[in-house]
């Protein structure tokens, strides 16, 4: 890490006094109109600016912000693919093509949660309890990456261990969403929207001007391409203004499919298939209210994705000019003119000497490209003299290789100290709206869609609140325990990636197609969200070499190896939603067009325009 | 152009902003084009919806 900071008095002031703001507006909300559903009961509208920066700011979290814009950090502005899929098609396409046939068909059918609109398009309460107990039973993972990167910010701003901020954050949670924070406040939403928008727009202008302006800065990041370490150039990092490099079959092509399949595709197609976006259509007056919507939510999201993306890839130019300066041994020249070299890092013992740093991954002397600044005489641990160079690296040199701390290392190290306290009030605000609707889904998946359907027998049930209330407590405890024990390679994206992309495979097909065609059958729905489960799940475990390894099923079966397709280069790179979400659309095609069609009357209900 | 060399990581930065523009050209253009109204259906759903909301 690049310093230490602590807590001062004026930041628990600060933060405490947002939270009041925040519960105070929460409070007068309840008093009066608050959720989209309060406006519609009213048969008012709400306006477009508050219906989109609550959908966004539900849309945008940590995750996003620390995880995605750390991942920008490691690889670069290739990411910034996942910027043009997040407005294409988390904004337009959601908002244009499918947010009026959602609010339709879910006003006809009387749906309240995603599983329910799926459930009662194909008058199946198995389709319904297979989605409501996918959601229960995966979208903690979700959560789980969004308080890692909450409480990694918190404990490098306010220089205080992982697991005390992770402790503090979940209290925080868990006073929020289970009192009843969980209601849409829109109102709240908004307010925490507009925090995360003017933290945004002040990063992305620091960023630009401490770095001579926008030309500039990219400039200055595309000369640093020969100082991409080894390990990310064998994988295929050509800079970090640069796509990786393209091609199949050889392991130097890895990077371009983990950065397009998994993060970008995984996450831009899979938003929308995300059950707490979905039901929002649902809650929207109009389709003159969600068109009215469109512009505000798409600048929304180019900013809060793409100054994270942005500012990330910039922080190597950033650490780079400014970083604190590091010491160590020249192991090979990397430019003689332009003084950069790969160093070996080295640190002054107390007897005066200089010794190795050793890399707690690697278990061998840390190396790190450096721009050199200096260079003087030294001695190391056996008396020898040799010569010291100082100088300053990537960022990713700062954080040890962690792409999760590259933000909030950032954000310590190059911004002002106050405005890591309002950095930290717009994660809490991104963290707090995304969580209040994840825990939300997370309780009526349990409640209504799995509780009253596996109880109901063919009777109507009262809504289980408690059921509700107690799978909201055991979802907070799930993401808690992920978060507290799984920290490892970009673990806030990944763990993103895997439940967005598990979503598309699932649900994609069946969802769009309910809404779109009258052809698709029950049959064809189930089998294909059984088909896009199963490969999802399949090829976590046993082909995506990373995901593989960390589940361990696959080593016991391999002897040892990584992915079954250890063997065959890139496949263990690739995400699963190249071959589930094809699979699954497939299963929905060929299953429904030799099963019987749905009843006319029923489609009648779906469609009667 | 803009110092990125690489012409897709250009068209990424480019194209993000051009989604947003296309975004509020449509917003503006569409502003008035669609109905507005809140039908008996509607309003029942939200009834519905009001309740789970008020229970949890």
């Amino acid at each position: 890490m690049t310093g230490q900071s602590s807590v001062g008095w004026v930041d628990i002031v600060v933060i405490l006094a947002y939270l009041f703001a925040t519960g105070y507006l929460g409070w007068l909300g309840y008093r009066g109109t608050r959720s989209a559903a309060d406006f519609l009961v009213g048969g008012r509208s709400a306006h477009p600016i508050i219906m989109a920066v609550s959908y966004g700011a539900t849309f945008i979290s940590t995750a996003a912000i620390v995880g995605f814009g750390g991942v920008a950090g490691l690889f670069g502005m290739s990411l910034l693919w996942l910027t043009v899929l997040n407005i294409g098609v988390g904004i337009l396409i959601a908002f244009i093509f499918l947010g009026e046939p959602t609010r339709r068909l879910g006003h006809h059918l009387g749906a309240h949660t995603f599983p329910e609109l799926l459930g009662q398009r194909y008058q199946s309460r198995g389709i319904q309890i297979f989605a409501g107990a996918l959601i229960f039973l995966f979208m903690p993972l979700y959560s789980a990456a969004v308080m890692t990167g909450g409480s990694i910010f918190a404990a490098t701003q306010f220089g205080i261990d992982f697991e005390v901020a992770l402790l503090i954050f979940a209290l925080i949670t868990a006073a929020y969403v289970i009192p009843g924070g969980i209601k849409a406040v829109m109102y709240t939403d908004t307010l925490q929207g507009f925090v995360m928008v003017f933290a945004m727009i002040f990063l992305l202008i620091f960023t630009y001007m401490s770095l001579g302006g926008v030309t500039e800065a990219h400039r200055t990041l595309t000369d640093m391409a020969d100082m991409v370490p080894a390990p990310l150039a064998q994988m295929g990092h050509q800079g970090w203004t640069a796509m990786p490099a393209f091609g199949w079959g050889a392991t130097t092509y890895d990077l371009w499919w983990t950065v397009i399949t998994a993060l970008v595709l995984g996450v831009g197609i899979g938003v929308l298939a995300q059950p707490q976006l979905v039901v929002r259509f649902m809650t929207v007056r109009s389709r003159r209210e969600l068109d009215r919507a469109v512009p505000i939510g798409a600048v929304f999201i180019l900013l809060m994705v793409g100054t994270p993306f942005v500012v990330g890839s910039l922080s190597n130019a950033w650490f780079a000019q400014n970083g604190p300066l590091l010491q160590g041994k020249v192991v090979e020249v990397i430019d003689a003119e332009k003084d950069r070299a790969l160093v070996e890092l080295m640190q002054k013992g107390e007897s005066g000497t200089w010794t190795p740093i050793i890399s707690p991954k690697t278990q061998a002397p840390a190396r790190a490209p450096m721009i050199i600044g200096e260079r003087t005489s030294a001695q190391d641990g056996d008396g020898a003299t040799f010569e010291l160079v100082a100088g300053r690296s990537i960022a990713a040199t700062y954080t040890k290789g962690d792409a999760d701390k590259i933000i909030p290392a950032f954000i310590m190290a190059a911004m002002p100290h106050w405005f890591g306290v309002i950095f930290f009030l717009a994660l809490l605000a991104a963290a707090m709206s995304t969580m209040s609707s994840q825990f939300h889904t997370i309780g009526t998946a349990a409640g209504r869609d799995l509780y009253e359907r596996i109880a109901e027998k063919g009777h109507q049930r009262e809504p289980s609140i408690l059921v509700m209330r107690l799978a909201i407590m055991i979802g907070l405890l799930i993401a808690v325990t992920i978060s507290y024990t799984v920290r490892q390679e970009y673990v806030i994206a990944r763990f993103t990636a895997i439940f967005f992309g598990l979503c598309a495979a699932s649900f994609l097909p069946a969802y769009i197609g309910g809404l779109v065609s009258k052809r698709v059958t029950r049959a064809g729905a189930l089998a294909s969200m059984t088909v896009g489960m199963s490969v999802s799940l399949f090829w976590l475990a046993f082909i995506k070499a990373r995901e593989a390894s960390a589940i361990g099923l696959v080593q016991m079966v391999t002897d040892g190896k990584t992915s079954l397709l250890a063997e065959y280069p890139n496949w263990p790179s690739v995400d699963p939603i190249i071959i589930a979400l094809p699979a699954s659309l497939l299963t929905l095609i060929l299953v429904s067009a030799v099963t019987r069609p749905p009843d006319q009357a029923h489609l009648r209900r779906c469609f009667p325009d | 152009m803009l110092g990125i060399d690489d012409p897709y990581v250009l068209m990424a930065y480019l194209g993000a902003i051009s989604m947003a523009v296309i975004g509020i050209i449509y917003g503006l253009v569409r502003r008035n084009a669609a109905r507005d109204e809140v039908t008996p259906e509607d309003r029942l759903w939200a009834l519905d919806e009001k309740k789970v909301d008020d229970d949890v």
